[in-house]
């Protein structure tokens, strides 16, 4: 099938993402790719529960988790990537209904959103680091900050993409050759959503109770 | 465009492998590459053998052994042996599923290179400030305070290398699910696909772990986190779990494969098919399940307390069952087969006590009991190169005899190759019989000498000459490769008479397109049944010939490589603080990355098509006017 066809919302089919070989494999692919990254956070998260409040003989109970997280600023960037996540979802809506301008503007929405987050992320980092939680302070500080800025490190690398897909694709609308990739782009963004989701949990939750 | 008007001359050939992304020749990169490291790790082998040859020894000091023995562990197994596996993969698995390459043919090119460069870097330690000298496990109570850079060499050298293995795997997955021919359901691939699949799952799920031990292993050298250091709270066992959940995994990606080298093997020269193939099946798929099981088997005397060793100790044993399971099929193969005693079914049958050697040292050594006298011992170096050579390399070897044809359209010398078996063999249970006693005498491993009076003379002077004899075996294999390449003698499709699945079916030199016309595949052994029912084709197809969709050469693969590479460089210097120009590698290096990533996803690569008169023009040209198929 020539992948740069032109489609209407009549003919385009029900699953443009897998409608051929080239897209059926990136949808295979990306899930077991996916597959690979829960494992790697299951890593982080499993040295991070090692070393969660572990520092050394001298560090006093300023810096556990009960006294240095504020959980009213996390749960405000839990609201905005769980949107996001949402927003993504319309952007795949219309593109399975083959309206493009739907797409670009929810995607858009998506990376705007994103770009909140991060931008929460990093106030929140920064806030830590002047209260004297550096990366070297203890295990737990290294521990803490490489789980949750790798999450960060992979946010950042969305934004990048979904924004590169938007401008790449602006001026040619879809065709089954970019569907595929806008569809694995919402899957990966789906899935930042939800590593979230157990960092909000196990880090931050289960860190101030 | 078309890649059927071909240049020629050294440099087009070059270029060609370079930018290539058919399977055919990344398999056989894959082959030279890893032979090159695998001589290499050999001749670290040699240098300590020597070294331990007799007692007392100064041919090299203490640091220069524990350089020696860390790299020709790490070398062996992650780049010697994984890529000559790959280079079978690539070679034969689309073949054998009747696929027309690999189902993302750039990555695949990509994960090449990323191997080829991380073992390169790894390796140029050896002439910028030492070798990592923590042992191949790294422990990190030792290379965190191993001066120099030697460790920097090994996380970042196989982190490069782990990239590329990772997107191997899943690419193969993908391949496997996805481009299978028509009528080639999963029960009817052949074992070597099979075990292929399996071993990537265990890829999949093993590296991630491995990746981010070395990225802690990393921050803790380089920007001064705490993971690994107890004076700052951090925990030196958690490098141990990491690594050994990936490290358990690790050997049976090796082994698995090679399991399925030697099914397609057994079942080839005992012209019968596979006895038990649903259970060869499931026999693989639970030894990668148990696989994930097992790992803390690695360390039952760091104390992780009775209750875990009894688990870890139990699920370990669990293993042999299905191993077993596999054994006897072979056997049973065999058993009223007509067999043919060829180079590959020597390495077959030689493999069989080998292997069994291995696992009955290794059902010993899950006694957790017995472990704490076993471990770090030499009779457990003798148990991993009763399984690692008894099974890998055997397979390696035999593999290379069998499917030698396939590739190159050549046949290796079958009088060389039995004399070259026979040294390898005698020389391989020369080196490492005794290697059971000497651990059972109490000669710790990884140690560079040993005291006269220990009475460990004799047994290392055996193992010395054993050493000898396996490096004469190698040398012999090398000049049969050779001798075959100046004879330059073509065999032509089935050169072995007995094929029996997809892979023999195709007509020889395989064309760059592998299938004229997809092959409709009628059952297990698809091409015997062919055979029996006097198809001179070979194949029955699927589909009337018509145009084929192939994707486009690539040299991006290449300079991403080389931009990870010069920024590793970076990294690595950016931790002495004489060196600021350090900086400017790295951000050099990743640019060329990231460039290559955006022309990459920038411009489109719709591949291209090979027309039907091009294909009638290729198969004349590779066969002339009978064509291929008789
Ligand atoms: C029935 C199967 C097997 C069992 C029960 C088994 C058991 C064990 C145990 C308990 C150890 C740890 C010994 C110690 O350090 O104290 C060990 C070490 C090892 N095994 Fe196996 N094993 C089996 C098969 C294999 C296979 C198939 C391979 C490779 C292809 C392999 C490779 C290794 C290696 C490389 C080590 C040593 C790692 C190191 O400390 O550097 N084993 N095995
Ligand atoms: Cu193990």
């Amino acid at each position: 099938m020539d992948v740069n066809k032109e489609f209407t919302a009549q003919t385009w089919p029900d699953h443009p993402e897998q409608a051929t070989l080239e897209g059926k494999n990136k949808f295979v692919g990306f899930w077991l790719f996916l597959a690979c990254e829960i494992v790697l956070f299951a890593s982080l998260f499993a040295t991070y529960l090692a070393l969660k409040n572990r520092g050394p003989a001298s560090m006093g109970e300023e810096f556990t988790t009960q006294s240095l997280f504020e959980l009213p600023l996390v749960f405000a960037m839990t609201m905005v990537l769980l949107t996001s996540s949402l927003t993504s979802v319309y952007a795949i809506y219309h593109m399975k209904n083959h309206n493009f301008k739907g797409t670009q503007t929810w995607m858009g929405i998506t990376v705007i959103l994103g770009a909140v987050f991060l931008a929460l992320e990093i106030y929140e980092f920064n806030h830590y680091v002047h209260l004297g939680f550096h990366y070297t302070h203890s295990a737990f500080s290294s521990a803490f900050y490489t789980l949750v800025g790798t999450h960060g490190a992979h946010v950042l690398l969305g934004l990048c993409w979904i924004t590169s897909l938007i401008i790449r694709n602006n001026k040619r609308g879809l065709n089954l050759y970019n569907a595929p990739k806008y569809y694995v782009a919402a899957l990966y963004w789906h899935f930042i959503d939800v590593v979230w989701v157990f960092i909000f949990t196990v880090v931050y939750l289960m860190g101030a109770m | 465009m078309s890649s059927i008007a071909k240049k020629t001359g050294f440099g087009a050939t070059v270029w060609d492998y370079i930018t290539t992304v058919d399977h055919k020749k990344i398999g056989v990169m894959y082959l030279l590459a890893g032979t090159f490291f695998f001589v290499l790790g050999g001749i670290e082998a040699l240098l300590m053998r020597i070294q331990l040859m007799r007692p007392n020894n100064d041919f090299v000091s203490a640091g220069f052994f524990n350089e020696l023995m860390t790299m020709h562990g790490t070398t062996m197994i992650f780049l010697a042996a994984m890529p000559l596996l790959f280079g079978f993969m690539n070679a034969v698995v689309p073949l054998q599923i009747g696929a027309r390459d690999v189902a993302f043919p750039f990555l695949n090119s990509l994960g090449f290179w990323l191997f080829f460069f991380g073992g390169v870097f790894l390796n140029l330690s050896w002439f910028l400030g030492g070798a990592p000298d923590a042992g191949w496990t790294s422990y990190a109570s030792l290379s965190l305070y191993s001066e120099g850079h030697g460790i920097d060499f090994y996380v970042l050298g196989l982190q490069i290398s782990g990239a590329g293995t990772l997107i191997s795997g899943i690419n193969f997955l993908v391949t496997i699910i996805n481009m299978r021919a028509p009528g080639m359901t999963y029960m009817r691939m052949p074992l070597f696909t099979w075990t292929t699949f399996v071993a990537s799952a265990l890829i999949l799920f093993a590296f991630p772990p491995l990746t981010i031990g070395l990225a802690l292993m990393l921050f803790d050298r380089m920007f001064g986190a705490n993971f690994f250091d107890h004076t700052m709270g951090g925990n030196t066992i958690i490098w141990e779990h990491l690594f050994w959940i990936f490290g358990h995994p690790e050997v049976y990606i090796l082994v698995l494969p090679a399991f399925g080298l030697f099914s397609e093997i057994f079942a080839t020269f005992s012209r019968k098919r596979l006895f038990g193939y649903s259970s060869m099946v499931f026999a693989t798929i639970l030894i990668g399940f148990l696989g994930f099981m097992v790992w803390a088997h690695h360390m039952f005397t760091v104390g992780l307390g009775a209750t875990a060793n009894a688990i870890f100790a139990v699920a370990t044993m669990a293993i042999a069952v299905p191993t077993g399971m596999k054994v006897f099929n072979w056997l049973l193969t065999m058993w009223g087969g007509s067999i043919k005693v060829t180079v590959p079914m020597l390495y077959a049958l030689g493999f069989i006590p080998s292997f069994v050697a291995g696992g009955v040292t290794g059902v010993m050594q899950a006694a957790a009991p017995l472990d704490y006298q076993l471990h770090d011992s030499y009779f457990i170096v003798a148990h991993f190169h009763y399984v690692i050579v008894g099974g890998i390399v055997l397979a390696l070897f035999g593999s290379a005899h069998y499917y030698w044809p396939l590739m190159f359209n050549q046949m290796l010398d079958e009088r060389l190759g039995k004399v070259t078996f026979w040294f390898f063999f005698v020389g391989f249970h020369c080196t490492f019989f005794v290697q059971h006693f000497l651990g059972l005498m109490g000669m710790p491993r990884r140690v560079a000498t040993y005291g006269a009076e220990q009475g460990l003379d004799t047994f290392n002077l055996i193992s010395t000459i054993g050493a000898a004899l396996m490096a004469i075996g190698v040398l012999m294999l090398v000049i049969n490769v050779v001798k075959t390449a100046i004879k330059n003698e073509k065999v032509g499709r089935d050169p072995w008479g007995d094929g029996r699945t997809l892979e023999w079916a195709i007509p020889q030199p395989v064309p760059f397109y592998n299938f004229r016309q997809t092959p409709l595949v009628r059952g297990l052994d698809t091409y015997w049944i062919e055979k029996q029912e006097g198809n001179e084709e070979g194949m029955t197809y699927a589909e009337p010939l018509g145009d084929i969709h192939m994707p486009n050469n690539s040299i991006l693969p290449f300079i991403m490589t080389i931009g990870l590479f010069i920024a590793s460089f970076g990294a690595l210097y950016n931790m002495d603080a004489d060196k600021p120009w350090s900086i400017f590698l790295l951000i050099g290096g990743l640019s060329i990355l990231f460039a290559c990533m955006f022309a990459r996803s920038f411009k489109d690569d719709h591949g291209y098509h090979v027309h039907v008169e091009d294909i009638l023009a290729e198969e004349e040209r590779l066969y002339g006017k009978k064509g291929g198929n008789n």
